[in-house]
């Protein structure tokens, strides 16, 4: 099935289970108990193919999301107007690369290949984070994402860290502390501008307004309308309702704005003394769909670069592979007039 | 600090006097709790000078190393170029800091950076030609890194002005990594692909009237560098044509076109800014 759907060639340990003559109900329920106390799978575990599938697919759109989230922020690399923010926005975008190369090998532990899901990205099959399809007009859009995506991100990544299957919680580990260093960065930026000029100030209301609602569909359609969510948490590869999630991020970021002066674009924000939370507007449902389904400001943009860069890496890659197999060989080649140089001797 | 959620933390601490602690990177006096005098027989404008050139050296080298965020080959080498380009970034900012203190005007670092024109930069002309394709880039990256690295440590050694010393001495740590770096790569691609190998004997002929200009007149330099690069190519089956040098000299100013929209495009924000801070 994975196979089928995003071009990944794979292992199956449970068709190789039943061949050896293992019982599989018995494999299930051990599967089974290891979820419920609350322990790792690990690779060489048995596992349903339905949990490998969709623990490839959520990985593989994980690691997609920090590749293409390099583009956004990484055009303003060149334009950063302090050297300090330079260095900062320049070490952020490369831990993005770094937390894509986890994520993939994590991918890779379950049986998918990187190259054939990097294929699969270029090609449309798989999708990436949503969020990551809208502009960055100013270089305060840096700030405010680092504020609001990776504060988004660290909210829904942070369970993750206890997610069940071991190698995307490890790796979720690191990943995490990464992220909340950015997003420390960002919003340190902002409150850098805040203090600036009212020009500074300015950009960084414009880029709060037309970050908030995307940021806040980040965590996905409302649970009612949520059909993966419910075997996700069984498997407890999800902590949390996606709104769940959706409430502590803004009840998080609601003080964070007031420290900061600025306003959140949402009349309908208030505190609600009785839930304990605050209340806040429906984001337009409508325009996710329109972005996740390819129709979003920089949709096509995001793809067509990295199939780019892809496509005119290809001959690099040809030539590191050309030369591994020319080493290997006249490493034999070596070898074997040794050999034979012994021999005769 | 909370510390049941990272998030949780983002708003507590921000007084005033803890403005800057995304930490690390804030530091007010780069070169603090180092004896900044500069030594009795050293002539300030002339260290100051050599301090410049060399960090413009490195921010332009930098500038076109952010320019490959994105677009290199593999993810692997994604993280080692913005890896180099974070130090030689560092760098940068060490010079122009050791610049700013000797020259005597006390400017920062972006100062230097953001508002001097291209005429006022005194980095050689090789690190400012665009990136080109993969294989001038890295083949690009092993002649600077090569020189720069003999420089300094040399410097480190040899420089009449410890700070200058100290910074040469780290940097030279750095840039071996480098060399090493695109050393491999030089190799990989003139041993692997017929394309690949012409793409990389046509980098080399394309950098080649820019060498000369790395080391003026001190030979001694030219044949320590151009034995390492001899090596390199040796083992890659490839060539560094001798070929006449392009005239001029970029410490003296002269440029190609290419620096100044390179600048152009660095210094887009602060000077349309030139009140903010960041």
């Amino acid at each position: 099935m994975v196979g089928r759907e995003v071009g990944v060639s794979m292992t199956s340990t449970g068709t190789e289970a039943s061949a050896a003559g293992w019982d599989e109900a018995r494999l299930s329920e051990q599967f089974d108990a290891t979820i419920a106390k609350d322990q790792r799978i690990e690779p060489r575990d048995w596992m349903p193919d339905g949990y490998r599938r969709t623990l490839i697919r959520q990985i593989a759109q994980h690691a997609h999301s920090e590749i293409i989230g390099m583009q956004p922020e990484g055009d303003w690399i060149t334009r950063a107007p302090s050297l300090r923010r330079k260095a900062i926005l320049f070490a952020k975008v490369q831990d993005e690369a770094g937390h894509g190369l986890y994520l993939y090998s994590a991918a890779e532990t379950l049986g998918a290949d990187r190259a054939e899901l990097t294929d699969a990205l270029i090609e449309g099959r798989q999708k990436y984070s949503s969020i990551f399809n809208y502009p960055t007009p100013t270089f305060a859009d840096v700030g405010v994402i680092g504020w609001f995506v990776d504060g988004a991100a660290i909210c829904n990544q942070v369970p993750l860290c206890r997610c069940s299957y071991g190698p995307y919680a490890r790796a979720m580990v690191r990943v995490c502390k990464e992220e909340s260093f950015h997003q420390r960065q960002g919003y340190e930026l902002l409150l850098t501008m805040m203090r600036g000029t009212d020009g500074q100030r300015a950009m960084v209301q414009d880029a709060v307004d037309r970050w908030w609602w995307p940021s806040l569909m980040m965590f996905g359609p409302p649970d009612d309308d949520s059909p993966n969510s419910a075997r996700s948490m069984a498997w407890k590869i999800k902590r949390h309702s996606n709104d769940e999630l959706r409430q502590r991020f803004v009840d998080m970021t609601v003080p964070q704005a007031e420290k900061l002066g600025v306003t959140l674009p949402d009349p309908e924000l208030s505190w609600n003394e009785e839930r304990g939370h605050h209340d806040f507007g429906t984001p337009d449902w409508s325009e996710l769909q329109r972005v996740i389904s390819g129709d979003g400001p920089r949709n096509v943009e995001r793809v067509s670069r990295r199939r780019a860069a892809h496509e005119e890496g290809a001959w690099v890659r040809e030539a590191a592979t050309a030369h591994a197999a020319k080493q290997a060989a006249r490493t034999q080649e070596t070898a074997r007039t040794q050999k034979t140089e012994g021999a005769a001797a | 600090m909370s510390d049941d959620h990272v998030y949780l933390s983002l708003a507590e601490g921000h007084d005033d006097s803890d403005a800057r602690w995304a930490f690390g990177t804030g530091f007010e006096d780069p070169l603090h709790g180092v004896d900044q005098t500069v030594p009795e027989g050293t002539d300030s404008a002339q260290l100051a000078a050599f301090c410049l050139a060399l960090g413009d050296d490195a921010l332009v080298s930098a500038q076109r190393l952010a320019q490959w965020c994105t677009a290199a080959p593999e993810l692997e080498e994604e993280v080692a170029l913005a890896n180099i380009g974070l130090d030689l970034l560092g760098q940068t900012r060490l010079l122009y800091a050791r610049a700013g203190q000797v020259d005597g005007t006390g400017r920062g670092e972006d100062a230097y950076a953001y508002f001097r024109d291209a005429d006022d930069f005194r980095n050689v002309r090789l690190a400012e030609l665009p990136n080109g394709d993969f294989a001038f880039s890295i083949t690009r990256l092993l002649v600077l890194s090569s020189w720069r690295l003999a420089l300094f440590e040399r410097l480190a050694t040899t420089a009449s002005d410890p700070v200058l010393a100290a910074i040469a001495a780290k940097g030279a740590k750095e840039l071996a990594y480098h060399r090493q770096y695109a050393a491999e790569w030089v190799v990989r691609l003139g041993d692997g692909t017929e394309e690949s190998q012409r793409r990389t004997r046509d980098a080399l002929a394309a950098i080649a009237p820019y060498v000369d200009e790395l080391f003026a007149d001190d030979g001694e330099l030219r044949t320590e560098v151009l034995a390492v690069l001899r090596q390199v190519t040796d083992a890659a089956g490839l060539v560094l044509p001798e070929v006449a040098p392009v005239p001029g000299h970029g410490r003296d100013g002269d440029r190609t076109e290419h620096l100044a929209p390179l600048l152009a495009e660095l210094q887009s924000v602060a000077r349309a800014h030139p009140e903010a801070t960041w």
